[in-house]
């Protein structure tokens, strides 16, 4: 009867769906194939290392503006906020000053306090995201200028120089930040009280008010957690190049918001997941070793780069089509 | 009187999607200036049906002839063109433009010297069709400010400022209280006058006869029918819908109401409501009655928190209580279903499970980590308890039937143990099986000992539902009426009132 006839329907849908979100996995896979069969040299442990070594900086921005876009927002800072952070952590970290706790620290404290800006300013003065992110990026900018006088903090600790560059058992400790950080993510988005409500927010910001949810401390927690998270990159970015640098983390907005939306995270707000911005970071940082395996200039990879973005919405938007 | 040749005629029409076939050979076969009724339940296919006719969608196989004319591969903007115009359901306009340029758009009139645009005519053009129609809408308002009713009536004005032979209403009358719908149905009368066809959808059974002359059958998928509407009564006309007789749509409570668990005094919102005072007990249903823009939404937003009151008091349980928001409101014990499912009850993205349990999602956790045992549990519990059906928890809620959908809402507000649920219009856009599961619900609620305030236009369901009806005219409550008091006669004169 009527009832069969649209559960029917729905289960179809459903199952569109889920060959939808395996759509990226099966790129992935069938990228990383045809490199391993094209150049020998990309399937060694060695270059796996190199590219989730790469890649772990995006990440980490990627998960932290993924939080950030499924309720809806987006957040233009999180470049100039690693260098922020970076100069900031860099200051504390010469030889023989402090101990290595005491830059981290800092750094994220610097993350924290600029991240809970930002969701302070969107939350109290209803300016779109977008606006307000956009003016701290370049306050950030300005400040990490101002905080390194303009020039590049060297002269770091070995034991900090650690935290970025080092190995343990044989594995970057990149990599394994990179892991932990991806874990926690994904439990706190998926298991969580505040995770569920990351994906109200986004969905229907007026349905989630009139639910009970607090909307603004929701936001404030994404921001925060945005800045946090940009914290780590920018002092795993410092200690990795052995210099905070002002000028650092120009653009890495952009490859972060990238990663996600390839992804699957809509920028329209409500939907995403870690394993996707993971995976849509991962896929960057496959294609452009890649290419440079295959000798493809960077000013084509940039090319490649866009138009990957761009397919991925395509694709992403005619499954939701499909959908509806 | 020789019947007139036939305008529109369709034609074994049949539609399948990936396989299912949501129309099967249906009929349709109207005549100028008849109001054709097109009946069936949610589902029935005639979402389907009329978007194959405005050329939305393309049929598999059938013929649709206008005028004579194969209407088959044509394309939206043709339809429109031919004169084939439908007012949707959901309507769609610019929010930022003007009442004048949403009825007129892609219509722009152009003046001086430099053939800028030129809004002044327009707004004359509007003013006067909106003046017709009988409603004070200014034609250089933002779409945005509207209440949903009022974008009804501009979407009608849009409908009859084009030259439209065809004039499909999908439920036109589903935000317009009574006074509204006989402007409506006049307006209706005076456009089949001059040999408009009209095909009108609506769930309500009084306003089909009182204004269609036939009215073609679907159920699912299937053509069940045509008949003139003198040869049919409401229960022969459910009995083809559902295919089936409901039982009595509004049984009889046994329910006494109880001690009194909420009331509010003076309560004030400046330019909304003003002086509202009443009280609603345990197992009572109270209703609030009035016309579109009486402020009857207001108070209970209000009452909610999610708009803020200038004077008065809320008392619970004999407790004055202050509610800043909706939080607030649940904490107290307040639950709301709001009359706009998909703005503020839904998150249709997400699954059954997640919107159930949203309100209350902290109960299903421990230290903020949801238990998804505990979760799943209570919401396979509310969708039995309810009746709600769909493929399984974890389907998204958004491609429920509007009455599932409502029951989620319902099963969330429940989740969070209200003392009082206010529901308005929980039966809007409904069909007419899931009306009478809602109103059995609402006697359960009742039976359990929870108070409700009932908002609703359509007086029928009010008075057969409420215990005691308040009316609210432009903002001022003008009666509280006993459930011996209450009539149709009663409750129109005072939400008349000046």
């Amino acid at each position: 009867m009527n009832t069969s006839f649209t559960q029917v329907t729905q289960s179809t849908k459903t199952r569109f769906g889920r060959l939808g979100q395996y759509g990226l996995l099966i790129a992935f896979v069938g990228i990383c194939l045809i490199l391993s069969l094209t150049t020998p040299r990309f399937f060694t442990v060695q270059n796996l290392m190199i590219i989730v070594t790469q890649v772990s900086i995006n990440a980490l921005l990627a998960f932290g503006v993924t939080f950030i876009i499924i309720t809806g927002g987006i957040d233009l800072s999180i470049g100039s906020m690693v260098a922020v952070t970076g100069v900031a952590a860099a200051s504390f970290a010469h030889p023989d000053t402090y101990p290595v706790v005491v830059p981290v620290l800092i750094g994220l404290l610097a993350g924290l306090f600029f991240g809970a800006f930002n969701g302070f300013v969107i939350t109290r003065s209803h300016v779109p995201p977008f606006i307000v992110t956009l003016g701290t990026m370049t306050i950030g900018r300005g400040l990490a200028l101002i905080l390194s006088k303009g020039r590049p903090v060297s002269n770091l600790s070995d034991s900090f120089n650690f935290i970025g560059g080092g190995k343990i058992l044989g594995v970057p400790t990149l990599i394994l930040i990179l892991v932990v950080a991806f874990i926690g993510c994904s439990i706190l988005l998926k298991k969580t009280v505040i995770g569920r409500y990351m994906y109200a927010v986004g969905g229907n910001e007026q349905a989630a008010r009139a639910s009970g949810i607090p909307i603004g401390r929701v936001k404030m927690i994404v921001y925060t957690l945005g800045g946090l998270l940009a914290a780590l990159a920018g002092i795993l970015l410092t200690s990795r190049i052995t210099t905070g640098q002002p000028n650092a983390g120009q653009g890495f907005e952009l490859d972060a918001i990238a990663a996600a939306i390839i992804g699957g995270t809509s920028t329209s707000g409500g939907t995403g997941t870690m394993t996707g911005t993971l995976l849509g970071a991962l896929l960057i940082g496959v294609i452009s070793n890649g290419l440079d395996l295959l000798n493809v200039t960077s000013y084509y990879q940039e090319v490649v780069m866009g138009a990957i973005i761009i397919g991925a919405v395509v694709l992403d938007s005619m499954n939701r089509t499909n959908k509806n | 009187m020789i019947p007139q040749p036939y305008m529109l005629e369709v034609t074994d029409l049949t539609k399948t999607f990936s396989g299912v076939v949501a129309l099967d050979a249906v009929q349709l076969r109207v005549r100028p200036g008849e109001v054709h009724a097109l009946m069936g339940e949610n589902g029935a296919g005639k979402s389907t049906f009329m978007k194959l006719l405005i050329g939305l969608l393309t049929p598999d196989s059938g013929e649709i002839l206008f005028e004579g004319i194969s209407l088959k591969a044509a394309n939206v903007h043709e339809v429109l063109k031919k004169g084939i115009s439908m007012i949707h359901q959901e309507m769609l306009n610019v929010p930022e433009l003007t009442v004048a340029q949403n009825i007129f758009l892609g219509r722009e009139t152009t003046g001086g010297l430099f053939r800028w645009l030129d809004d002044s005519v327009r707004n004359k053009q509007a003013a006067a069709l909106l003046a017709h129609l009988g409603v004070s809408i200014p034609p250089d308002a933002r779409m945005k400010h509207l209440s949903v009713a009022e974008m009804q009536m501009v979407e009608i004005a849009k409908a009859i400022s084009n030259d439209v032979k065809v004039l499909i209403m999908d439920e036109p009358t589903s935000a317009l209280a009574d006074a509204e719908v006989t402007i409506l149905f006049g307006i209706i009368r005076e456009l089949t006058q001059k040999g408009v066809a009209v095909i009108y959808i609506s769930h309500k059974m009084d306003e089909i006869f009182t204004i269609a002359d036939t009215i073609t059958v679907l159920r699912d998928g299937q053509y069940i029918g045509t008949y003139p509407a003198t040869e049919l009564t409401e229960n022969s006309l459910i009995k083809l819908m559902v295919g089936r007789e409901l039982d009595r749509l509004f049984p009889e409570s046994t329910t006494q109401p109880g001690v009194e668990v909420l009331s509010v005094q003076h309560l004030s919102r400046k330019g909304a409501f003003s002086d509202i005072n009443f009280a609603v007990h345990a197992g009572e249903v109270l209703g609030l009655a009035g016309l579109m823009g009486a402020g009857r939404t207001e108070v209970a937003r209000a009452i909610y928190g999610l708009d803020s009151i200038q004077s008065g008091e809320i008392h619970l349980k004999g407790q004055p209580i202050t509610i800043k928001s909706p939080q607030d409101a649940i904490r107290q014990g307040i639950g709301y279903v709001s009359e706009d499912r998909k703005q503020l009850g839904l998150i249709p993205a997400l699954s059954v499970k997640y919107n159930i349990t949203l309100g209350n999602l902290s109960t299903y956790a421990d230290g903020g980590f949801i238990r998804s045992q505990r979760e799943s549990t209570a919401a396979v519990d509310v969708m039995a308890g309810l009746r709600i059906k769909a493929a399984g928890p974890d389907q998204p809620v958004v491609y429920l039937s509007g009455g599932n959908q409502q029951k989620v809402v319902i099963g969330k507000v429940l989740q969070a143990n209200p003392a009082v649920v206010i529901l308005d219009e929980p039966t809007r856009g409904i069909d007419i099986g899931a009306k009478s599961e809602i109103y059995k619900l609402i006697h359960e609620l009742k039976a359990s000992g929870i108070a409700i305030i009932l908002i609703s236009s359509e007086l029928p369901e009010l008075l057969g539902l409420s215990d005691r009806i308040v009316v609210l005219a432009k903002g001022k409550q003008t009666a509280l009426l006993s459930k011996k008091e209450a009539t149709q006669e009663t409750i129109m004169r005072y939400a008349m009132q000046p």
